[in-house]
């Protein structure tokens, strides 16, 4: 296990941000971490990373205690923040020499890295060109690129595509897996898009208020809400009815539409529109991680605007 | 030893940006030179102070005027790069806070020591005439002077949390600094209450030196202002490294 928490705990004033969270991260894979704003991502991450001490418990990453070796953690990790933190005023090029020097790259390596990591997020061709000419999704690209120089054990991505336009993100995440894939890098990643963790994570944890409610391969924890879901939008529908149908796991009616969860719909959809009522609109799907959650937190995931990233970006050009 | 290269590091990225920024660059030399032609130009016709008249006595006032303002302001923006998270890049790097703290140091003096380089260039225009030695005193004072200073910006800058302290520092810590360090009138004659506030500030010795090396005219030895102007830097330095090492 390259990461192991224990009971590690983070309490604010009124608050408690990360609440015991017990968690064991294997080598080489992609982890995700998923929940809504304010859920205790960041801070946990910030934990790990060191920035921020833990109220209560530790944790140890690639076997350092964060406590008592913060140095040996710090050399291992390599961290992507959610904000930007790349030197606007500076080249591409420069930021990542910067980083290179700071993470004491040898002399004789740093310029080959450079080009390596440049390649490899397709900055090449705009490395000399100062970062506040760079979009959004170059930038993020950048910082991919200044995460890796250092090769660390483990990559921590706070929100990596959080703002980027759905192309740039699927960019990113290409990225992201290739960089698993070919360089054997753990990556911890955290998210408020569903998409973006079935798509990437192996494992993912799903986080609200500040614990782990549920933890597990994405396709096992759709498997978990059921294989199929139909969603129909009926008048008054006869719901006594179909939930006494032996494969039907749940069904319920909200604002006159049905949702209705069944271990297979194929076989017997036919029978469910028969016997529901008068539907005027039917929708069969597989479930989505949105559905894990609301079914586990009883709440819909809050979908943010893809500003947030944007306006971060504006106030840091007005210098 | 990877700590020097972070250093370094810290140190590049200061300089660059502060070569980058031109704007900044002419707007803090075109101030020295408003006071110097206008404030020294204006007052120095009808008062008659220092043997080289009065713009060259306010010369060495102005020099520590640029590299308060320059040094301090540069502490000052450790505020802005915890904002844009590029200094969490720095602080989750390996390297220690001390050596961050003296990276960024650095970088200020070497603003520091570029910006009045240039007001230094500007002096035979103002009276000055420079020898190996006062030019070498006066630069180790304005080395001294930065180091302090920068020090000073970083130990405050390190614990704010937004700009809106910018206008109280200006107001409490460099304005009364520099008015009170008789940049601008000799110290001599003070009424006892200036006067005590004048000895008690530790700029008053930095000026004294510089102008004592720069026109042969100074109330104190210059061991004694070279003694304050390193006792300014040990004591600011061992803050701001506290401050650092407290900063979240």
């Amino acid at each position: 296990m390259i990461i192991q928490t224990f009971g590690i705990t983070k309490r604010y004033k009124n608050i408690t941000a990360v609440n015991h969270i017990d968690l064991s991260i294997e080598e080489g894979k992609i982890f995700g971490l998923l929940g809504p704003n304010g859920a205790g991502k960041t801070t946990l991450l910030s934990m790990l990373a060191t920035l921020i001490p833990p109220t209560e418990g530790t944790a140890k990453v690639n076997g350092h205690d964060i406590r008592k070796e913060p140095g040996k953690v710090r050399a291992s990790i390599g961290m992507v923040f959610q904000t930007p933190s790349s030197d606007e005023i500076l080249t591409g090029r420069e930021n990542l020499y910067l980083h290179a020097l700071l993470y004491g790259v040898p002399k004789e390596e740093r310029e080959k890295r450079i080009e390596d990591v440049l390649e490899l997020v397709d900055l090449a061709d705009r490395a000399n060109d100062l970062v506040k000419t760079y979009s959004g999704g170059m930038r993020r690209r950048l910082e991919l690129a200044r995460g890796l120089l250092h090769r660390p054990k483990i990559l921590f991505l706070d929100e990596p595509t959080l703002g980027l336009d759905p192309q740039t993100r699927q960019h990113i995440w290409d990225y992201i897996k290739r960089l698993s894939k070919e360089q054997g890098v753990t990556i911890i990643i955290t998210t408020h898009y569903m998409e973006e963790a079935d798509s990437l994570c192996d494992r993912v944890a799903i986080i609200d208020h500040g614990e782990i409610k549920a933890l597990d391969s994405p396709s096992m924890l759709k498997m978990k809400v059921g294989k199929s879901m139909i969603k129909a939008r009926v008048e008054s529908p006869n719901l006594d009815y179909i939930r006494g149908l032996p494969y039907v796991i749940k069904a319920e009616a909200k604002d006159g539409t049905v949702t209705i969860i069944l271990s297979e719909a194929g076989a017997h959809i036919q029978e469910i529109l028969c016997n529901l009522g008068n539907v005027s609109f039917v929708e069969l799907r597989e479930p989505t991680l949105n559905d894990v959650f609301l079914q586990i937190t009883g709440k819909e995931m809050r979908v943010e605007s893809a500003e947030g990233w944007a306006e971060v970006y504006a106030r840091a050009g007005s210098r | 030893m990877s700590d020097l290269w972070g250093i370094y590091a810290l140190w590049y990225r200061e300089v660059k940006v502060f070569l980058r920024e031109k704007s900044r660059l002419v707007s803090s030399t075109v101030n020295p030179l408003i006071w110097l032609v206008a404030f020294g130009g204006g007052l120095g016709a009808s008062i008659s102070i220092g043997g080289a008249g009065y713009q060259a006595f306010i010369f060495p006032g102005v020099l520590m005027l640029v590299v308060l303002f320059t040094t301090i302001f540069f502490g000052l923006y450790v505020v802005w790069d915890k904002k844009i998270d590029f200094f969490k890049e720095v602080l989750v790097s390996p390297l220690k806070r001390t050596s961050i703290f003296v990276g960024k140091m650095l970088g200020g003096c070497t603003d520091g020591l570029i910006q009045s380089g240039i007001i230094i260039l500007f002096g035979p225009l103002f009276g000055i005439n420079y020898t190996a030695y006062s030019l070498g005193l006066v630069i180790l004072f304005v080395l001294l002077l930065a180091m302090g200073t920068t020090s000073l910006g970083l130990a405050i800058g390190s614990q704010m949390t937004s700009f809106e302290g910018f206008g109280l520092v200006q107001s409490f810590v460099i304005l009364p600094l520099f008015f009170l360090s008789g940049a601008l009138y000799p110290i001599d004659n003070l009424p006892a209450w200036l006067s005590w506030i004048t000895y008690a500030n530790p700029l008053t010795y930095i000026v004294d030196g510089m102008r004592g090396a720069l026109l042969g005219e100074s109330s104190f030895p210059i061991v004694l202002d070279l003694g304050v102007a390193a006792a300014y830097v040990a004591v600011l330095v061992a803050i701001g490294t506290f401050a650092f090492k407290k900063m979240t």
